[in-house]
């Protein structure tokens, strides 16, 4: 039975950049295209797991456990961030009847 | 000793009680608070004289300016110069107190006045105590500033607005070389006190610019006491109410300069040149403002020019080192002319506002007591021995006749223009035929008591004031000359004269002739000076005040306002706006374009964010290549 550190090793790192490269182009994307504030929030959540991924691999192939604990911490904040978010969303929602951030121009003047 | 501190600080009570509360307070009290404060100075004046013993006290008030090695100390300086100022300016300035109780008792601002005099009083009082020329220079100016706020009185008329400023802006060119004076003398001696600076030039240290210190000294002293360039303001001054032509314009302010340069006589007398300058500024103020004063029509102008006149006699007797004999006059002249416009403005007061002597006559029956003094005091100004004016004036021609024939002819001519306008008027309104309007005559009336006693008083030491320095071949003992005789430069005698030489005679000429020619013109003749529009030739010019009035308007006032017109409507308005408001515009401008790119759009602001941060990443990216 071989380590998870070893298991992740056998795939080479080439790979690993660029899935979470992708990963984040896709996230990218989608909070720029997407007018639906579920989605857009969705794509930053795959950013966001783009960084973690890369940051697990990073520290595997270094053997360096600060990496593991930095992806933990990202996951917390951003359990936190989901909790606070999609609240925000709701109360929009009740209160304009949408969730399109393409009406939300209430900052402007 | 510390009664010394409230001749000062009575009339700046006055003036803050009745400043403050004007016009809550019935006139009686204002009359009151504000004529209570001279008085007592006087009385305290007189009490310092009294005990005087002969040596200079330095009263140390309070430190002021300390600057590295240069002090200013706030110190008061009583010395027979000063005490002998005291009197006149407690004792006049008391009389006039007197008579404006009864002058303005129709005035609105009956307490405004009274207060502004209180303070006049106070700034007075310090210029003739103070130890140095700094604390002289606040009083220098806190005067000038009463006189501006007392000629302006009546403000709600222009014209008394213009003479007022007009009075000030031609006071502040000479405190502009008085002050050029200061600060040399700080550069020179370190110090601005008397003591310090006239010991120093006695113990021999001389320096190279004291002509240039004089010089400017004296522009000082003839913007403030009206000497030639700088005289124009003096008549007009007269638009304020005529106590304060008294008290300021004839008896006190304007000898200041006078005052000064006795001050500073060690100086002075170091500079040769600088007093033959005096001399003949003085001399050619004289006979100008004697000149002019002969054909004037407004009883107050006349005495304005004389006012004018006698100051350039004073200036005269400086200029031959005669300081003696013009403080002599200095204080004879406060007597006298103080009475005559006393006198003139009682006069006003009875003809409902009237100035005009053409429009005057025959007021001898009806005002006995106006008239009677009025008349004393015009002897006295003409040198009719044997009232105050004849001493004084003689004492200074006498000296002048030492000094330069030139001048002591000029000035004897100067002398029989005075006699000559004085009887002039002094005919045209007394004597004769009434000429004013019915309704006037039906309104006139003897002032009350509170006017013809300040009268009576002046009248009274415009006849006997000589006596404070009668000459020897008169009995007397010169009791002034030896009263201010330590402060001043040693003169030989000027030997005993008699009644029957040229220089006795020509003045008692100029004295008696001149008015018996104005009787036979005015009174046996009764001739009226013409109107306005009926004067011609030089008679016009002269009575135009040689238009220098007009001159200074067009080469001075003329070219200053087209600068401005200039500055203001061309320099400024194309100039500094175009430039400030260029910036604003700027600003405006790119502000309006940039707040298009602010569209509250969140997908937009995400979109340049991202940007944003692609942009960064990769100038990093670059930077860590290269």
């Amino acid at each position: 039975m071989q380590s998870i550190p070893d298991i992740i090793r056998t795939i080479p790192l080439a790979h690993y950049i660029l899935l979470s490269s992708a990963l984040f182009c896709i996230g990218i994307l989608g909070v720029l295209t997407r007018r639906n504030a579920i989605i857009v929030f969705m794509a930053i959540e795959l950013m966001l797991n783009a960084v973690n991924l890369l940051l697990a691999v990073f520290s595997s192939y270094y053997s360096d456990p600060s990496g593991q604990i930095f992806v933990f911490f990202i996951m917390a904040v951003a359990a936190a961030e989901v909790a606070v978010g999609l609240a925000i969303i709701v109360m929009i929602y009740r209160n304009i009847q949408s969730i399109d951030i393409g009406i939300l121009n209430k900052l402007k003047n | 000793m510390s009664l010394i501190y409230l001749i000062p600080l009575l009339p700046f009570i006055g003036f803050v009680v009745n400043g403050l509360s004007f016009p809550r307070i019935p006139k009686q009290l204002a009359a009151i608070i504000g004529t209570i404060p001279p008085l007592v100075a006087f009385i305290l004046s007189i009490q310092l004289f009294v005990n005087f013993d002969g040596t200079t006290q330095i009263l140390h008030v309070a430190e002021w300016i300390k600057l590295g090695d240069l002090q200013i100390p706030l110190d008061f300086q009583i010395d027979a110069l000063s005490i002998m100022m005291l009197l006149v300016i407690t004792g006049v300035g008391t009389l006039i107190h007197i008579y404006s109780i009864g002058y303005m008792s129709h005035d609105q601002g009956f307490g405004k006045f009274f207060a502004f005099l209180n303070l006049f009083i106070f700034f007075m009082l310090i210029l003739v105590l103070g130890a140095n020329f700094t604390v002289l220079f606040i009083g220098w100016e806190g005067v000038g500033l009463c006189s501006y706020l007392l000629i302006g009185f009546w403000n709600q008329k222009n014209s008394y607005g213009n003479a007022a400023r007009k009075a000030f802006i031609m006071n502040r060119i000479g405190d502009l070389g008085f002050l050029i004076g200061i600060f040399l003398l700080i550069q020179d001696f370190g110090s601005t006190d008397y003591a310090t600076i006239f010991s120093s030039i006695q113990q021999g240290d001389v320096p190279e610019n004291l002509g240039l210190i004089a010089l400017c000294l004296f522009v000082g002293a003839m913007g403030k006491s009206a000497q030639i360039p700088l005289f124009t303001w003096l008549p007009d001054a007269m638009a304020g109410p005529t106590p304060v032509s008294a008290l300021i314009h004839a008896a006190t302010m304007v000898t200041a300069g006078i005052y000064m340069v006795i001050r500073a006589n060690v100086i002075f007398e170091l500079s040769p040149d600088v007093l033959q300058f005096v001399g003949w500024i003085g001399l050619s103020t004289a006979l100008l403002g004697a000149i002019i004063g002969l054909f004037q029509n407004d009883i107050k102008k006349v005495l304005a020019y004389s006012t004018v006149s006698q100051l350039g006699y004073m200036f005269m007797g400086l200029g031959a080192s005669a300081y003696s004999a013009s403080l002599f006059h200095v204080m004879t002249h406060a007597f006298f002319k103080a009475l005559l416009f006393l006198g003139a403005g009682s006069v006003i007061h009875a003809m409902s506002d009237e100035q005009d002597v053409r429009k005057m006559g025959g007021l001898k029956s009806k005002m006995p007591i106006t008239y009677f003094t009025f008349l004393l005091g015009t002897l006295a100004i003409s040198g009719i021995p044997p009232f105050s004016g004849f001493f004084s004036k003689d004492e200074i021609l006498a000296h002048l006749y030492h000094h330069d024939l030139l001048m002591w002819s000029l000035a004897i001519l100067g002398s029989a223009c005075t006699s000559f306008y004085m009887f002039r008027v002094f005919i045209l309104t007394f004597w004769g035929d009434f000429r004013g309007t019915e309704k006037q005559a039906s309104h006139l009336h003897e002032s009350p008591w509170s006017m013809t006693i300040p009268l009576i008083i002046l009248a009274i030491f415009s006849v006997a004031g000589g006596l404070i320095n009668l000459p020897h071949f008169a009995g007397g003992n010169e009791f002034l000359a030896h009263w201010l005789a330590p402060l001043l430069p040693s003169t030989e005698a000027l030997g005993e004269v008699s009644f029957f030489s040229l220089e006795m005679g020509a003045p008692l000429f100029a004295a008696f002739i001149p008015p018996l020619l104005a009787i036979y013109i005015f009174s046996s003749k009764k001739l009226i000076p013409s109107e306005d529009s009926q004067i011609q030739g030089i008679q016009k010019l002269i009575y135009q005040k040689f238009y220098i009035d007009e001159l200074y308007d067009l080469i001075i006032v003329k070219p200053v306002n087209f600068l401005s017109v200039f500055f203001g409507q061309v320099i400024d308005f194309l100039v500094i706006d175009l430039f400030v408001e260029g910036i604003g515009k700027i600003v405006q401008y790119t502000s309006t374009e940039f707040r298009r790119i602010q569209t509250g759009n969140v997908g937009y602001y995400v979109f340049m964010m991202v940007i944003s941060i692609a942009i960064i990443l990769f100038m990093g990216l670059k930077s860590w290549i290269l």
